[in-house]
């Protein structure tokens, strides 16, 4: 365990200093044009911390090696610390076994991963994949390149206004040929929460697993992959102040065993001749080739900074942030919220009347405020509000009031530049 | 880059006030062009005689600075015949892009107060869509994209001079 976390951990339980906490994260003093930024884009990829770069920065310089391979003194290193990041990412989820981790480059990669090694072996002609509206792309995409190449069929699951899964229209749309459920955990686009313990339970009442896109969710809500009873989730490391290019997929056991490789090459094998290669066990079947090890450190890292905070008290304060940007935003006239689900997590998705999003992102950049405009790769979700794009402020625990008060006045600056 | 220069009060006017804004009854030429990045979409229909741009219109959704380039593009191309109005499309992208010597003679007027997109990378499509666009009308091509093969950023205009 990172040391840095342990008085960390003591600091937090006698008081919660989020300006200290704040502090752990270099990138937020800088300047843009003589501003200090204002770091909103969280719900893209969060900021690292002193303790995550430190980090990467100890293998870097005293632990590098292949893993898996070599006898000598860095590769066990390596290969241990490696390992022991998988082991923290399963205490992280709860998960039963360590095996049950796969790391991928992330959640796309882990979709993949399921689509070709579950999918491609047990999915036939004429069968259903359930998905929903609040998709993003990525969850979508390679369940569409499944269906063609099988004659399989997308069911998808509606929202009503408020951004919200009509889960009673979810459960009608099962029948004997639903055969899988992909469900994300949290929209990109809007922070809907959705109730996926139901959900899960119901599709298991139908014999149906379930793949949980957590890329959202991770950092803002405690997972615990055992009470869900899902049988896939999976997320990225740069959105839990981790680095880019990894990613873990939680599969249960007897899944992964009975799925087929995704992707062929080194370490996934136990022997290779040509007339047979027979593969290795999980988690290692899933890991063709050299991993992202030091990204997996970093992983490993970030979830020890985040538990030693503690995830349920991110997203109390959080949650205080959204009550306050939600009525902030909510006073400004001409702008409208879009995604006004009972269950939120720190994500503001807006419009102004009359004003692009990308204007509104590229002036509110001049004040050194960071949003995302677009359609935030769910295009199913702005067709369903009926707008081409919108801007979105997505918070993390690093964040301030003082901030919202920065991207209101943005705003009113934007307003008044097209008045 | 100060967006302030960007934003300026000829862009934002003709934001306000697009010109030659619709749709032509009895195009000859007519191409869609479409942002799939941000979804914007761009309708330009022209009528074009003996070589000449005698009208042109557009309409589509977009953003301000996209807006405001279709209308001032299709206010500087009325009137011009297609190799003029090739001329200007090259020109165009040269300027947003940051190719275009400024103080090299060229044919662009006040269109050079589109020349603060070339510090916004992520701009540039939303400037050079109306051209692109225009470009594939003249040509005949149906519909136009900035995306893949279309990239304004990587793709060159034929030179036609």
């Amino acid at each position: 365990m990172n040391p840095v976390n342990v008085s960390l951990k003591s600091e937090i339980s006698s008081g919660f200093d989020w300006e200290k906490i704040r502090a752990d994260f270099p990138i937020l003093k800088l300047k843009i044009d003589n501003k200090p930024l204002v770091f909103l884009d969280n719900a893209a990829s969060s900021q690292m911390p002193q303790q995550v770069i430190d980090r990467l920065v100890r293998y870097q310089t005293t632990q590098h090696a292949n893993i898996n391979r070599a006898v000598h003194y860095l590769s066990e290193v390596a290969t241990l610390e490696y390992h022991r990041a998988r082991c923290t990412l399963q205490q992280f989820i709860n998960a039963r076994e360590d095996r049950e981790v796969i790391f991928t480059s992330g959640t796309t990669d882990s979709i993949n991963l399921v689509m070709h090694g579950y999918g491609r072996k047990f999915i036939k002609a004429g069968d259903e994949i359930i998905l929903t509206t609040l998709e993003h792309h990525s969850n979508i995409v390679p369940w569409q390149m499944l269906a063609t190449e099988k004659g399989a069929k997308i069911r998808v699951v509606p929202i009503n206004d408020k951004g919200e899964l009509e889960v009673d229209e979810y459960e009608k749309l099962f029948n004997e040929r639903t055969k899988f459920v992909g469900l994300i955990h949290v929209s990109n686009a809007l922070g809907t929460i959705n109730p996926i313990k139901r959900m899960i339970d119901f599709a298991h009442q139908h014999g149906v697993p379930v793949l949980i896109d957590g890329a959202q969710a991770a950092p803002h809500i405690a997972i615990d992959v055992q009470a869900l009873d899902c049988d896939f989730y999976t997320f990225s490391a740069h959105k839990l102040c981790g680095p880019t290019g990894v990613g873990i997929l939680y599969g249960k056991a007897a899944l992964l065993e009975a799925m087929q490789p995704f992707k062929g090459g080194g370490d996934m094998i136990a022997s290779v001749t040509f007339e047979k290669t027979i593969y290795n066990t999980i988690p290692h079947k899933f890991e063709a080739g050299t991993p992202p090890i030091a990204a997996a450190i970093g992983f490993g890292a970030a979830v020890d900074y985040l538990t030693a905070i503690g995830i349920e008290n991110i997203a109390a304060y959080e949650s205080t942030l959204l009550d306050y940007a939600t009525e902030c935003l909510n006073a400004i006239p001409g702008v409208r919220i879009i995604g006004t689900a009972a269950e939120k997590t720190a994500v503001i998705s807006f419009t102004i009347d009359g004003i692009h999003p990308h204007d509104i992102g590229t002036i509110l950049n001049q004040d050194g405020i960071a949003v995302r405009t677009g359609h935030h790769c769910a295009q199913p979700v702005m067709q369903r509000f009926n707008v081409p794009a919108t801007s979105r402020a997505s918070f993390a625990f690093y964040n301030k009031k003082t901030e919202v008060d920065a991207l209101v006045a943005g705003i009113k600056t934007v307003q008044k530049v097209f008045l | 880059m100060h967006t302030n220069s960007l934003y300026q009060e000829v862009i934002l006017d003709h934001n306000r006030k697009p010109r030659n804004y619709g749709k032509l009854d009895c195009a000859s030429h007519h191409a869609v062009g479409h942002n799939p990045l941000c979804g914007d979409r761009l309708d330009i229909t022209l009528q074009l005689q003996n070589d000449q741009i005698d009208n042109i219109a557009f309409q589509g959704e977009s953003c301000a600075i996209c807006k405001a380039s279709a209308s001032m593009m299709t206010a500087a191309v009325k009137g011009k015949s297609r190799l003029d109005a090739e001329t200007l499309i090259h020109e165009f992208r040269e300027l947003a892009t940051g190719k275009l010597d400024v103080n090299h003679p060229h044919h662009l007027g006040r269109l050079t107060v589109f020349s603060g997109i070339r510090d916004l990378p992520t701009r540039v499509k939303c400037a050079i869509l109306p051209w692109h666009t225009l470009h594939a009308a003249l040509n005949s091509i149906a519909s136009a994209s900035t995306e893949a093969n279309n990239d304004p950023v990587q793709t060159v205009v034929p030179d036609n001079s």
